[in-house]
């Protein structure tokens, strides 16, 4: 039973098996590069979806350029520089680096920085706080029996 | 009480940048054009119902707007009457951009709506759309006289609308007429 909800979810995160382009170039190495930068490219009327898994027109007309665009010898930073200049960033899954986009990546790792040093702070509290281990342990072990009165 | 200050201020902060972001939210539902400031694509497309070129530079020298529409877009009849109004006011050249049409389906509906245009280029393939960064009809792009992209309106016009992100953006003294 557990095997068969497994291999339900198995099947459901696999998208690229799954994609709805027909095409394929002839060149196993252009074709590769044609699979991985369609779905980098975001389909930009359904705009959750890569041009690779989008079933619209629009993302086949992205795709048939990117196909021209590998056949013409272009490179994929030029296939992505292509689509920026009519789309704009936002057609690129993964936005790249550039001073407008520095905060969207650095605040992130701002925020983990801020979580350690706050989480290390209220370690060392806890620990500041906590009795100290050996006063207390020696008492005990050697006054078993005693209530509290000093041997005599 | 002092330890409260910092995670408080934190919070504060994030509240603070939510806000601001989700009254920000409605424009950025819209994406804006990547050619703004940029030069107009160049093109060469047929003529709809004709067998002439149109030469997208034979526009150089004038303000005109560029209204991409197809006879399967159903905003497209929503903006129909304000493009013939806009038309008979004469104020700027229309160009229309028939994006991935049927020719005879196109003829058809100008005739029976109406048209518009001034001329009307034919984009079967949509490769000038995709250079215009086109992602959906209608779109109404703004052209200087210097061939630069200055607005892009993304979704049905109305006169509301034409009048202040177009006429508004028309320098004091601009010619009027057609093509």
């Amino acid at each position: 039973m557990i095997v068969l909800m497994l291999l339900a979810m198995l099947l459901m995160v696999m998208p690229r098996a799954q994609a709805i382009d027909p095409v394929e170039l002839e060149d196993p190495g252009l074709q590769e590069r044609y699979r991985d930068l369609s779905h980098e490219l975001r389909c930009m009327q359904c705009q959750n979806q890569s041009i690779a898994d989008s079933p619209v027109g629009l993302a086949g007309d992205l795709r048939r350029e990117v196909r021209e665009l590998l056949l013409a010898g272009k490179t994929d930073a030029e296939i992505r520089t292509h689509m920026r200049e009519r789309y704009g960033d936002f057609i690129l899954f993964r936005p790249q680096f550039s001073t407008r986009n520095a905060w969207l990546w650095l605040t992130p790792l701002l925020l983990l920085l801020i979580g350690l040093i706050a989480a290390l702070r209220v370690v060392r509290q806890r620990a500041a706080l906590a009795p100290t281990d050996n006063s207390l342990s020696d008492e005990t072990s050697g006054d078993s029996g005693s209530s509290g009165r000093s041997a005599s | 009480m002092t330890r409260f200050l910092l995670p408080a201020g934190v919070f504060a902060l994030l509240v603070a940048v939510l806000f601001i972001g989700i009254q920000r939210a409605p424009e950025k539902t819209v994406i804006p054009s990547a050619l703004i400031g940029k030069s107009a694509p160049a093109f060469t497309l047929p003529v709809l119902g004709s067998d002439q070129q149109f030469y997208a530079d034979s526009l150089r020298g004038r303000w005109y707007v560029l209204n991409v529409w197809g006879t399967w877009c159903p905003e497209c009849r929503n903006e129909h009457d304000t493009l013939l109004e806009i038309a008979r006011s004469r104020a700027l050249p229309v160009v229309g951009l028939n994006w991935k049409d049927d020719d005879s389906a196109a003829l058809d509906w100008l005739e029976q709506l109406g048209n518009p245009y001034d001329v009307v280029a034919v984009d079967r393939e949509g490769r000038v759309a995709i250079d215009w960064g086109v992602y959906g009809a209608p779109e109404t792009f703004l052209v200087d006289a210097t061939g630069t992209v200055v607005y892009r309106h993304v979704g049905p016009l109305n006169l509301q609308i034409w009048s202040r992100e177009f006429l508004g953006r028309l320098p004091r003294a601009s010619a009027g007429g057609g093509l």
